[in-house]
């Protein structure tokens, strides 16, 4: 397979990137881990004339700290995240969520901004997001602006991104001591989610005192399960209250029917995934 | 003076094999690989049309882009192309259409190849791809098996006049084997009746298909990944009225085959045209894509079982009746697939009365052929399932009923309801030994136990005690079925000067191993050193004469002849030793490389002989100059391997996922050249097998796309996916051959669907479950926990949900 004939750019610096996007114009496109770009390439269902690949732009690359929150470069790889200890300490989810993305080998490559960007509903990575309500930080022309989470994530494949701009940066709100898990169902070991459940929680003594939890693969954006998460503050972390909140799992969703599930199957695990994810979380 | 090696015995050692290196680095011939002085590049247009009329090509765009050399349509191949062909007439009414390698007026599948660009370049070949333009008349499609033979269905090929091919028929009141099966039925005190489907499959071996022809020397030299060189030289020739001996055909390094590289291509054949009107080497390589959508699929049956039996569990008749998928046209074995599964249905069985009847449907899909196991997975699949359903309305232990059908290990040779002669088996070893590894009991315990409890993951112990006739195949059997060629197989020995040897195999391997095993056997028959031997295969040119590898049959036919070529070559080489021992051949003794003469210490090494030989100044009179000696062997019978396999299975009943928690093999294979190699295969075979059962299944929509376009909807498993197997043998060797080798390749396939999937029913069958199809993806079985719809099929069978949400069709849904 073969892509279409393209103009190829590896800047070093966000600025020069920006740069060249807008040179470019509508037709270009950013290269990231290239785990879903090139694919989509080889198979011809895009041609864009240029791709400005973001590899050598270091500053994008990395985890770091930055008062209340973390810090995840765009061009940090799930391999990074993965193992990253400031992700293991302050926001565990995205850390178990990354872990489950693909393979070893897509892992190695692919980048959270990427994956952020290319918002594939059945992708890992937005629901945690949306869950840890970050803030997206992209650069155009115009400059830096910020997008958080809730208003990032538009339809399928599509993002708040204007075109010309690039996401640079995630800030994660530090969720010290927060218990976490991500349950994903699929067939085989390297699939995107048929349907995944990303969860924090706080617990003191046996009660839930706070519960974040978002959906993937339930719409065409990743869903937060607020309903669930209303229900479940105030209970004791028992098997029977969670099970009694996760029924909420399905409000606000619209789940599509494709080779794996149809919506009712989708819904069905929505509901049992998320007391799964909810009960693991606890412990 | 070169002393032959202190032999160690060879067979039987697992020795690391010889070709892993560089098959497993990639640093070899593979045919992608090949890059010749002046060579062009092809690229193919393929049909997105099911079923439709060409009514306009117009490649006068393309044919204007950078470095186009060529652009043919089918009008331009039409008088050139021939018919690919089938070498299977089942029947003497077999209906069989033109299948041109490149359409003409009409497609009849969608990855149908409609024209061709070749270009300096690939990228030039693919990008010119776009400027050509094609006007379809879209015709109705034909998708549905029984659908396609009702009254007033849609034609595939409107002038056949029907979608039946053929129908093949056997019964065992007719062959005087047994009795008439609907007495059987219709004086049973039980029986079951039961439809499986057996889904469509795509080998998805890992190197895609790729060819090369060089036109510019006297022989027209083709490399291609392929499984049957030889067979495929032949074709050519009869194929395109190209003089034999004008063509050559080399099958370098293979990355699996599968049976999905049993086959001559269209594509081969394009190539090579091309080659020869533009009268240079052309290089064709598919895209996984097109792979998957156009190589031949497998599998895709509808079976119809009925089983007889007495309350007592001894079963009293089989009824098989079958409709077989060919898909669009009749490829190199397609209308023959199912039929090979007619032998199997009564497996290790002593069944008094069978019928069996196959009818072979046209569609409007990508044809069907060979893929590993190739008729008999189907028939084992169909069996085991019946006979865990006997069990069940018995309320027997299926064990227990297989036991007291089965054929003792005192009975053998056997001679089946079939017509089939099992040389040899011991089911009551190899089931013990099973049952040990897997603490049988043990866990029909547990399972007792989670069901008591109502707990949320259910357990559930399936079985399968499979057999298989393999190691293809006898001639005159062949010959009986109407096959187009003989099952014999070509070996050869050539002895270098310097004690080195070569051996010429008219097998292919393609990632089996023969170069290590085949190695191993010769170097215990003639005494040389393991590291000696070099085998030489896949050339048309250095191994002349070859039938090829599929169906199990290297070992078991192909070794056989390079053995036989071995004792020629000691045979030859004993008057000469003789001569330089002075002494008569009569007193020579042959062992671990040495002519000895009986009663001394005076001895000659093979190697010795090969250098008199080379400088042949000194030979006994009218003794030619050569050891060098070939053999063709034609086996007398097929091979039985067989095995008992179970598998444990845990459903979770909330979500309908399936896991494997343990899994034991004792496979009877016979005597064992390499447990390495025999480990690689049932591992292997295994996956396949378990894959057939949990996750892959070729899906069309119903405009007759294939939606599993991609690796990503098609989900073939990794380890990942995987049980740690537990596998073990038991060794009954086959009296039909001197190595008393049965044949290893297909038996993990066979075996471990049904095993699977017995073991999913059996954990939910408290819940009212008494089938899931295929594959038993979590939906399907949490609706059959639901007892949702009938057969627990439905929307499990909807296309897509692979590459994220990213539909390979265009974009996002
Ligand atoms: C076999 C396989 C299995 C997979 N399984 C999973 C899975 O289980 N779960 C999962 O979540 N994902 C999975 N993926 C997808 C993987 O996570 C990809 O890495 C990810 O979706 C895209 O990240 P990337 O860095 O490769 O981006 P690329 O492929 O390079 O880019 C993706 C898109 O985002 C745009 N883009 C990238 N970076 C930026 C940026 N900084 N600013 C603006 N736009 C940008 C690109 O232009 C492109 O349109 C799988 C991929 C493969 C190949």
């Amino acid at each position: 397979m073969i892509p279409a004939e393209f103009d190829y750019v590896a800047p070093t610096t966000v600025d020069d990137a920006v740069r060249a996007l807008a040179d470019a114009g509508d037709e270009a496109k950013i290269l990231a881990g290239g785990q879903s770009l090139i694919p989509v390439l080889r198979m011809r269902l895009a041609a864009p004339t240029k791709l400005i690949d973001l590899g050598k732009v270091t500053e994008l690359q990395g985890v770091r700290e930055d008062g209340g929150a973390l810090v995840i470069g765009a061009m940090t790889t799930h391999y990074d995240v993965v193992r990253d200890p400031l992700i293991a300490e302050h926001a565990k989810l995205i850390g178990m969520a990354t872990s489950t993305v693909a393979d070893p080998q897509v892992r190695h490559r692919g980048t959270f901004g990427g994956s952020l960007a290319h918002a594939d509903p059945a992708g890992d990575l937005a629901a945690p997001a949306l869950a840890l309500d970050v803030e997206m930080v992209v650069h155009g022309m115009d400059g830096r602006r910020t997008i958080p989470a809730s208003e990032f994530f538009v339809d399928y494949f599509t993002t708040a991104l204007r075109p010309g701009e690039l996401l640079t940066e995630v800030r994660v709100p530090k969720y010290t001591g927060w218990h976490a898990h991500y349950e994903k169902f699929n067939r085989v070991a390297q699939a995107w989610s048929i349907v995944g459940v990303a969860a924090a929680v706080q617990v003191e003594g046996h009660t839930i005192t706070q519960a974040r939890v978002g959906l993937t693969n339930m719409s065409s954006v990743p869903v937060r399960a607020s309903g669930v998460e209303r229900a479940l503050v105030g209970q004791e972390a028992t098997p029977e209250a969670i099970k009694a909140a996760a029924q909420h799992a399905v409000e606000g969703t619209m789940p599509v029917a494709d080779g794996n599930a149809d919506a009712a199957y989708r819904e069905h695990l929505a509901k049992v995934l998320t007391s799964r994810a909810v009960t693991a979380a606890c412990g | 003076m070169t002393t032959a090696a202190e032999p160690g015995q060879e067979v039987g050692k697992g020795r690391l094999r010889k070709e892993d290196a560089r098959l497993i680095t990639g640093r070899t011939r593979w045919t992608d690989n090949i890059s010749l002085p002046g060579m062009l590049h092809m690229a193919v247009l393929r049909s997105p049309m099911a079923h439709a009329r060409i009514t306009n090509i117009d490649p006068s765009e393309a044919r204007q882009m950078p470095g186009v050399l060529a652009v043919v349509t089918g009008a331009d191949l039409a008088d050139k192309q021939g018919s690919l062909p089938c070498a299977w007439p089942i029947a003497e009414d077999m209906k069989s259409p033109d299948a041109p390698s490149m359409a003409v007026n009409q497609v009849n599948f969608a990855g149908e190849v409609v024209a061709a660009v070749v270009a300096r370049s690939a990228a030039e070949a693919a990008d010119a791809l776009e400027g050509i333009d094609v006007d379809y008349d879209e015709l109705p499609v034909v998708l549905d098996l029984e659908q396609a033979i009702a009254d007033g269905a849609d034609l595939v090929h409107p002038d056949l006049g029907t979608n039946k091919s053929a129908t093949w028929i056997f019964d065992s009141a007719e062959a005087g084997t047994g009795g008439p099966v609907d007495e059987a039925i219709a004086s049973a005190e039980v029986t079951v009746e039961r439809t499986f489907r057996q889904q469509r499959l795509i080998p998805a071996f890992m190197e895609p298909r790729s060819v090369v022809v060089d036109p510019t020397g006297e022989q027209v030299t083709m490399w291609s990944a392929t499984q049957i060189p030889h067979i495929l030289r032949l074709m050519l020739a009869m194929t395109l009225g190209v003089p034999e001996h004008k063509v050559r055909v080399i099958a370098p390094d293979v990355g699996g085959g599968f049976g999905g590289k049993l086959q001559v291509t269209p594509e081969e054949v394009i190539t090579f045209l091309l080659a020869q009107q533009l009268g240079r080497p052309v290089k064709y390589t598919e895209t996984r894509s097109e792979s998957l959508a156009s190589a031949h699929h497998g599998r895709d049956q509808l079976q119809k079982l009925t089983i007889a039996a007495r309350r007592d569990g001894t079963v009293t008749g089989l009824k098989v009746e079958l409709l077989a998928d060919m898909g669009a046209y009749l490829r190199l074995v397609t209308p023959g697939v199912p039929i090979l599964g007619a032998f199997m249905y009564n497996a290790i069985y002593k069944i008094p009365a069978y019928h069996f009847a196959c009818t072979n449907v046209f569609t409007t899909k990508t044809p069907t052929d060979a893929y590993r196991g190739a008729g008999r997975p189907e028939a084992t699949f169909a069996i085991e399932r019946m006979m865990d359903e006997l069990a069940n309305e018995l309320g027997m232990d299926p064990l227990d009923v297989r036991e007291m059908n089965w054929i003792k290990h005192e009975e053998f040779p056997y001679t089946t309801v079939s017509t089939l002669t099992y040389d040899s088996g011991n089911y009551e070893a190899a089931t013990a030994r099973a049952k040990e590894l897997f603490d049988y009991d043990g866990l029909r315990r547990e399972q007792a136990e989670r069901r008591q409890r109502g707990d949320t993951v259910q357990l559930g112990i399936g079985i399968s005690t499979f057999t298989e006739m393999c190691g293809l195949a006898p001639s005159r059997v062949l010959g009986s079925l109407s096959y187009g060629a003989g099952g014999w197989e070509y070996g050869a020995i050539r002895m270098l000067p310097t004690g080195k040897v070569e051996v010429i195999t008219g097998s292919s391997a393609h990632g089996q191993g023969h170069e290590t095993a085949w190695s191993q056997i010769v170097a215990d028959k003639l005494g040389v050193p393991f590291e000696d031997i070099e085998v030489l295969h896949g050339d048309t040119q250095s191994s002349p004469r070859g039938m090829d590898t599929y169906g199990s049959r290297s070992l078991t036919v192909g070794a056989m002849a390079v053995l036989s070529a071995a004792d020629k070559v000691i045979e030859k080489a004993k008057p000469i030793a003789a001569h330089m021992m002075e002494c008569s051949p009569d007193d020579l003794e042959f062992a671990n490389g040495t002519f000895t003469v009986r009663g001394t210490d005076t001895s000659t090494g093979i190697a010795d002989v090969a250098l008199a030989v080379f400088a042949a100044h000194d030979l006994p009179d009218g003794v030619e100059p050569s050891l060098d000696s070939d053999a063709t062997f034609d086996p007398e019978n097929f091979s039985f391997p067989h095995g008992t396999h179970l598998c444990a299975a845990e459903a979770d009943t909330e979500t309908g996922q399936v896991r494997l928690r343990a899994y034991v093999a004792v496979d009877d294979v016979g005597k064992v050249v390499n447990p390495l190699i025999v480990e690689g295969q049932v591992h292997g075979g295994l996956v396949q097998g378990i894959a057939q059962a949990l996750f892959e299944e070729a899906v069309y929509d119903e405009s007759g796309t294939l939606m599993t376009g991609t690796l990503a909807d098609y989900l073939v498993p990794s380890a990942a996916d995987m049980p740690s197997f537990t596998t073990d043998r038991t060794e009954t060797p086959s009296t039909t051959n001197a190595l008393g080798v049965k044949g290893v390749g297909e038996a993990g396939t066979i075996a471990s669907t049904p095993a699977v999937v017995n073991a999913i029913v059996d954990a939910i069958r408290h819940m009212g479950v008494n089938d899931v199809e295929m594959p038993c993806t979590p939906m399907r079985v949490w609706q059959a926990i639901q007892g949702g719809a009938q057969s627990a099929a439905g929307p499990g069978a909807e296309p897509g949900g692979g590459m994220g949400s990213l539909d390979a069709e265009g974009g996002a849904r």
